[in-house]
């Protein structure tokens, strides 16, 4: 059992010197091949909001999955109320009063916001039969109005938005009375305006003596929300910081450990010929009824034109239907003057169209298979990859080798399943392979999603670069960061339709961020 | 690679041993006599091919559907299908002389053209109306059974041997004509070992299926459509041909494996309920198919391997050695190799808490 202390309200008393509510101290962990944590630790006190910053394998997973009970640490110690902890599952954890927000909602889609609550409430195991709803829906109610997470108790999960759900995972953590709630990414799913609402929210919980430890990469929200801030690097701890002294370029150079570029913008470039025309284009969701609404738009050589939007507006169908995964059920989709036959993916790709997709291994990379192979996904049907009906193999090693250099892709050799690959090298992979193919129009989908800051520079270099040389692309992000830095030209895509359309020149992040919601601001509900 | 199985046979063979010591047996000199009726006895191995060739067929059925993660388990119907077949065109094209190459070629291809045809049932329901392959094939399994019993007991099929006094007695097949026999090599060592010509098309059907696979861009997209249908679309593959064809080549082989029944070993469209239908060979070319991780080179040696356990099984039942022994023996192997394999992925933890009911037995590393 897991030694945990009587009674956590009585920290502080009589001015003894105040305990931080959550020390880790040194802490190690060793998997095969890799110290994902070396030394680390931080510390918490009760009413913070504690940042932990760094790159994609820096070690923040780790670290929380450790605090959270779900890994053990190789050595080093953890203290909650200045008593030492050892947890041997999640559930001590929880019992210690630490709960965890998920970047992924572990969520059950047709039970209702009590019910989940309900659900995650291991306490009742196995005592109590009866699922006393009433009482739980009263209790969401109350903790929904105090913090501020409106959300009706009796809601299903599948007619929630994705920041409603979001806070129903704040609730559940709330509703076993967690004292320190950890929450990961918390804002890659959020509109700026709901991120606003979540930050109130956060502050309002550690004004009430809770902590928070919030696990980022985004440098202005690290600021905007956090009392301190730990950065990470590599496994290893290499600063905390007071955010109020911080600035994001600072933090930023503490993350990656070397002077930054300001950003990658280019020289602003001639826009050539039209690569892309978009007229009235419909296409179908995965469930039932259309998810593309008509969207007409216009790429031209060399340009970049993003399309803003929270996920879930049909972002995905768009792209599909360009990229002819999907088929337009309405409208005309011309690549460089010619139409390619609607739903079929490889007179697309004959057209000159390459596609980035949003879910990089499973959609644009076949997990199992090598890397090599990988690289041959497009092009293993024409020389130098096959001849007549036999495959090329030294061929396509040769050019996978090539590819990997070129690109410079952290793999311990082209025959390995694409699948080991770290994130950033995973698209890596797929922007060498859809480069190779010499497209005219290229359309990426959250192409720097979950990447790390390094890898973010480098996929928006190669977007850069692929522009400078004339390609069209269509950038579909949620990132108004990335896209203000990147676009020549911003569209807001809304419920399947284009909400506004403007230059970069003009844009206004709140304005875009309105259109983005629906042109209805979020903390209004 | 070879750790995780080989680790699992010697698992097998321990576990084998207990459940061999529990009915009463030595289980040494138990392996000893399995191992010698199976390999080394006068015999024996000619016996060993006569059980292998068949779990060859069906394996590497299996084997090419489910590397395309179709699972396919409609061998055994595929297989009398294709004995069907074969022996429809071996008695039409056969005549009374010495074993024909044209006959013998007709029943090859009547044989792979029935068991593809069947599996072109399932496959075409998966393809274009989304339906599990593993229930449409199965279900054909029954009804491939079922036909084979109605040509030879219910009907006056071409099949059936209407002409004489058995004939009139109890319904029988027509007999093959010699010329469709297939000639089987003789080897000459241990008193000679019979090589059945359906034995070569196996080997000759595994390489084939290994270059195809391996080298060629047929094989790229089945191992792409396996692993990832999305990536697949993505990349522009024709998914639906690709079922198909798939299909046909997993149905063909499973064919075939009938056609050589009928020209290597029945001579004739065996429809004996205790004949062809109790050998369950198309069932057992699954476990083979898994055990050898879906390899078709690995698939024969693995058939070799339990057609000598079957062969074993076979020679040795009696009161001192019950039939079902073998089966239980090569049950043990699958559990264990299938075990194995799960092993590789999950990590046994003991958890100290008393609190029972609460824990996973395995957790994922």
């Amino acid at each position: 059992m897991p030694t945990l202390p009587e009674a956590v309200s009585e920290r502080g008393a009589d001015g003894a010197p105040l305990a931080p509510a959550v020390s880790m101290r040194g802490i190690t962990k060793r998997f095969p091949g890799v110290v994902a944590n070396d030394d680390v630790g931080f510390e918490a006190a009760a009413g913070e909001v504690h940042a932990l910053l760094g790159e994609n394998g820096a070690g923040k997973s780790t670290l929380s999955n450790i605090l959270t009970g779900l890994y053990r640490p190789d050595e080093g110690e953890i203290h909650v109320y200045g008593e030492r902890v050892e947890f041997h599952a999640p559930r001590d954890a929880l019992d210690a009063g630490i709960s965890m927000v998920h970047q992924h909602f572990r969520l059950v889609d047709r039970f209702t916001v009590a019910e989940n609550v309900a659900l995650g409430d291991h306490r009742r195991e196995g005592r109590a039969f009866r699922l006393r709803s009433r009482a739980i829906e009263r209790r969401v109610a109350e903790l929904g109005e105090r913090y501020g997470l409106a959300v009706d108790p009796r809601a299903h999960i599948w007619q929630l938005s994705v920041g409603e759900q979001q806070r129903v995972e704040i609730l559940k953590a709330l509703y076993l009375d967690a004292r320190i709630l950890i929450l990961d990414e918390p804002t890659a799913v959020l509109t700026p305006q709901e991120a606003e609402v979540l930050f109130g929210t956060l502050r309002e919980l550690a004004a009430d003596g809770r902590t928070i430890v919030f696990i980022s990469h985004k440098l202005h929200e690290v600021k905007a929300v956090s009392n301190r801030v730990t950065v990470l690097r590599a496994g290893r701890n290499v600063a905390t910081v007071d955010a109020a002294e911080a600035t994001p370029r600072s933090l930023a150079e503490l993350m990656v450990g070397r002077g930054l570029g300001e950003g990658v913008r280019a020289a602003p470039r001639e826009a050539g010929e039209v690569v892309l025309a978009l007229d009235d284009v419909w296409a179908d969701g995965d469930r039932r009824g259309a998810a593309v609404k008509g969207v007409s738009l216009q790429v031209r050589a060399g340009e970049i034109v993003a399309v803003a939007g929270v996920a879930g507006n049909g972002q995905r169908e768009l792209a599909e239907a360009i990229a002819g995964i999907r088929p337009a059920t309405k409208g005309s989709i011309r690549v460089a003057g010619k139409t390619p036959r609607a739903g079929d993916p490889r007179a697309a790709i004959a057209a000159g169209i390459a596609y980035v997709p949003e879910d990089r291994l499973g959609t644009g990379l076949a997990p199992s298979i090598s890397i090599a192979s990988n690289f041959a996904l497009k092009s293993y049907r024409e020389p130098p990859a096959s001849t007549g009906p036999l495959l090329r193999l030294r061929r396509m090693r040769d050019r996978a080798l090539e590819l990997i250099k070129r690109y410079h892709i952290a793999a311990p050799g082209p025959q390995v399943p694409v699948r080991l690959l770290s994130g950033g090298n995973l698209q890596k992979v797929v922007l060498a392979r859809e480069f190779s193919g010499r497209p005219k129009m290229l359309v990426a989908g959250s192409p720097t999603r979950g990447l790390d800051v390094g890898a973010i520079e480098s996929v928006h270099a190669y977007l850069h670069e692929a522009a400078a040389n004339g390609v069209g692309i269509l950038l579909l992000s949620e990132d108004l960061d990335e896209i203000l830095t990147l676009a020549d030209r911003i569209a807001v895509i809304y419920e399947g339709q284009i909400a506004g359309e403007t230059a970069r020149a003009d844009a206004n992040v709140e304005e875009i961020g309105l259109l983005m919601a629906g042109g209805q601001d979020p903390r209004r509900d | 690679m070879v750790a995780v199985p080989a680790a699992s046979l010697v698992f097998a063979f321990f576990a084998s041993g207990l459940v061999l010591l529990a009915t009463g047996h030595d289980a040494l000199s138990s392996y000893r006599r399995l191992f010698d009726a199976a390999f080394l006895n006068r015999g024996a191995l000619g016996d060993t091919l006569v059980s292998a060739t068949p779990l060859a067929f069906t394996g590497l059925a299996a084997a090419a559907a489910f590397r395309m993660r179709l699972f396919n388990i409609g061998g055994e119907g595929q297989l009398y299908i294709g004995a069907i077949t074969a022996a429809a065109a071996g008695l039409y094209f056969g005549g009374s002389g010495g074993p024909s190459a044209f006959a013998i070629a007709a029943m090859v291809v009547a044989g792979c053209a029935g068991g593809a045809a069947w599996a072109l049932i399932p496959g075409i329901l998966r393809a274009f109306f989304r339906t599990n392959v593993i229930i449409t094939s199965l279900m054909l399994n029954y009804v491939a059974g079922y036909l084979l019993t109605y040509l030879i007991f219910n009907s006056q099929s071409y099949w059936r041997q209407t002409i004489g006094f058995n004939a009139s007695v109890f319904p029988t097949s027509k007999q093959l004509p010699n010329s469709a026999i297939w000639p089987a090599a003789t080897v000459h060592v241990h008193g000679g070992v019979a090589l059945p010509l359906g034995a070569g098309f196996a080997v000759l059907a595994a390489g084939l299926l290994w270059v195809l696979y391996s080298r060629t861009r047929f094989g790229f997209e089945a191992n792409v459509l396996g692993d990832s249908a999305r990536a697949a679309r993505y990349a522009g593959m024709r998914t639906r041909r690709k079922i198909l064809a798939v299909m046909a080549i997993s149905g063909a082989i499973a064919g075939l494996g009938g056609a050589s029944q009928d020209g290597d070993f029945r001579h004739t469209l065996d429809a004996d309920p205790n004949g062809l239908q109790r050998q369950f060979y198309g069932y057992s070319g699954i476990v083979v198919a898994a055990l050898a991780r879906y390899n078709p080179l690995a698939v024969l040696l693995v058939a070799f391997l339990i057609g000598g356990l079957q062969n074993a099984g076979n020679t040795l039942q009696g009161a001192d050695f019950p039939s079902g022994l073998v089966g239980v023996i090569q049950g043990i192997i699958l559990f264990s190799a299938l075990g194995g394999e799960l092993l590789v992925r999950y990590r046994i933890r003991v958890r100290r808490r008393e609190r029972a009911g609460s824990a996973p037995a395995a957790e994922v590393t």
